[in-house]
């Protein structure tokens, strides 16, 4: 299984990522803007607005202001977004309305390729935003250099985590309308619960539980603290629960793709 | 001389039906070969196999003397492909496709500019290297899709129904270029189900349906061997011409409405039936290709 799954990726699944990047050179314009004024909006609502009613949070042992509490988070839940975004709806489109997938297959490159050209190039939507996104914070002061710096490698390993489960549910979903199922399931309880907007502690035992296994929640964990500049151990058992769940997901994605497109 | 394609006991099979079921033919340098058949008489399945995108089921299957399931990601360098989908990329200008499918091939840039260069010219698209595929109409992407095809200088061109869909003007379009491709030497398989394409562009054909070939061979002489010189048509023949063409026991095909006389040299016989039994709706002519596929694969619609 591993020598059908990883025997056909050959470092040519960079030119996959090419063609997305050819496409995104075109619009890119477009693609800047709402990495550029979504945080602005956040912050603005939630930070200035919201943030007057909670005062100051308590994040490891720290005082912080609820803007550079929920910074970070909204660093995060952007990385999750880009790429699975990328890989759900933008790869689905690519694979079965511009039949994309089916063009390439007929040139030497293998499934396996062409997936983890998708994926990888999900994860770079993901870094792209976060550099701008990071920009735009940066400026409201609420991140500490140069720890803050790492964020970049962190939405790296976020996106292709977050992209190979977008592309998981690409090899499985039988219409793209059918994407809303796993957003309400997933995205949307993750984007509430993961500790973004308030510290997971607040949630019942339960409920914190549930929230460790969701990758948002390590996601959100690494960010801040770069973000915070407070360095704790427990941010690399967040790293490697990324790199275990990208071990999965990676594989899972390849199988369901090869099925749903080799006949 | 080493076949271009060898394929023996060649079978496909979906979950509950066998496409293609156990097939044999093998493929000239230089030649161009047609696989004819009905609407799912397993056209598209044998040629996916062949291009590398379907695994076979069962039987050896041989490109270039290279075993395809082995040796994929070389055979697949060598060939070109023209799906029966559309599959430009519509996110890009008629220029870039191009230029982006090159670099599936890894072609280095500066060649890639020149080979489309020369391909747009080919396909009379040089003018419209900036357009966008929405803007371009059927007949113009059916070229496009070809010189994508060619990109990478292929030795083996596989086409899947190239002009289905599209005007007289754009179907002579693409078959000129076709005649240009072989005459310059290139080895083309290509599926359709229109006659005329294929006796125009094919040396060798087989007839396929239900998965398998019926008949293989020249059109001309796939032509002789099963109808003859000559077709005889009348419409609405009266009960007299029945029993007439049935007292001369020679091949014929009564159809109700159609009564179809095939045969060599049959003036004669076309001159006594105008004079005897009908003076309008009788015709002679030659007979062609679709003759033979109509009587070998039947008359019922496949739908």
């Amino acid at each position: 299984m591993r020598a059908i799954l990883y025997g056909n990726i050959s470092k040519r699944f960079f030119r996959v990522w090419q063609r997305n990047f050819t496409v995104y050179q075109k619009i890119w314009k477009i693609s800047f803007v709402p990495p550029l004024f979504e945080p602005l909006f956040y912050l603005l609502a939630f930070g200035i607005g919201f943030g007057a009613l909670v005062g100051k949070i308590k994040y490891q042992g720290l005082e912080v202001s609820y803007l550079a509490f929920i910074a970070p988070a909204l660093l995060a839940i952007n990385i999750m977004n880009n790429a699975f975004f990328e890989n759900t709806y933008a790869s689905f489109v690519r694979m079965y309305h511009q039949k994309t997938f089916d063009a390439m297959l007929t040139t030497p490159l293998s499934i396996e390729e062409i997936i983890t050209g998708e994926i990888i190039w999900g994860a770079t939507k993901s870094v792209i935003a976060t550099g701008i996104m990071l920009a735009v914070i940066s400026v409201f002061g609420l991140i500490n250099y140069p720890s803050g710096l790492l964020i970049i490698p962190v939405a790296l390993l976020g996106g292709i985590a977050f992209g190979a489960l977008g592309m998981y549910f690409t090899g499985i979903t039988p219409t793209i309308d059918m994407f809303n199922l796993p957003i309400f399931l997933f995205v949307t309880p993750m984007f509430l619960f993961s500790g973004t907007f308030f510290p997971v502690e607040n949630l019942p035992g339960w409920a914190q539980a549930l929230a460790v296994i969701f990758p948002l929640t390590h996601l959100v964990n690494l960010v801040r603290s770069l973000s915070i500049g407070s360095m704790h151990a427990n941010l690399l058992w967040s790293v490697c629960y990324l790199i275990i769940f990208s071990l999965v997901l990676f594989p899972l994605a390849l199988i369901k793709m090869r099925k749903r497109l080799i006949k | 001389m080493a076949y271009i394609i060898e394929a023996s006991g060649l079978k496909k099979t979906f979950a509950d039906v066998t496409a293609v079921d156990g097939i044999s033919f093998q493929v000239n340098q230089g030649e161009c070969f047609g696989i004819l058949g009905p609407n799912g008489a397993g056209k598209t399945s044998t040629i996916r196999m062949v291009y590398g995108f379907s695994p076979k089921t069962a039987g050896t299957l041989k490109v270039f003397g290279l075993d395809i399931e082995k040796e994929w990601r070389s055979i697949k360098a060598r060939v070109g492909v023209c799906t029966q989908e559309n599959s430009l990329d519509p996110d890009l200008t008629v220029e870039q496709n191009l230029h982006v499918f090159a670099r599936y091939f890894n072609i280095p840039p500066a060649a890639a500019r020149e080979k489309s260069q020369q391909l747009l010219k080919f396909i009379s698209l040089d003018q419209r290297r900036a357009a966008r595929i929405p803007e371009l109409s059927g007949g113009m992407m059916r070229r496009l899709v070809l010189a994508r095809a060619l990109i990478n200088d292929p030795e083996l061109l596989i086409l899947d129904e190239p002009t289905t869909g599209l005007d007289p003007q754009a179907r002579h379009q693409i078959w000129q270029r076709l005649e240009e491709l072989k005459a310059g030497g290139l080895t083309i398989l290509l599926t359709t189900h229109y006659m005329d394409e294929a006796s125009r562009l094919c040396d060798r054909v087989v007839i396929m349906d239900h998965g398998r070939i019926l008949v293989e061979g020249k059109p001309a002489d796939l032509i002789k061997e099963h109808i003859g010189h000559n077709v005889i048509e009348v419409n609405d023949p009266c009960a007299e011409l029945r029993s007439f063409v049935k007292s001369l026991n020679i091949e014929s095909e009564d159809l109700g409405h159609r009564l179809i006389i095939y045969g060599q040299g049959r003036d004669e016989l076309f001159h006594e039936i105008g004079n005897k039994f009908c003076k309008e709706g009788c015709l002679l002519r030659m007979a062609t290709l679709e003759d033979v596929f109509l009587r070998l694969t039947g008359r019922d619609l496949r739908e």
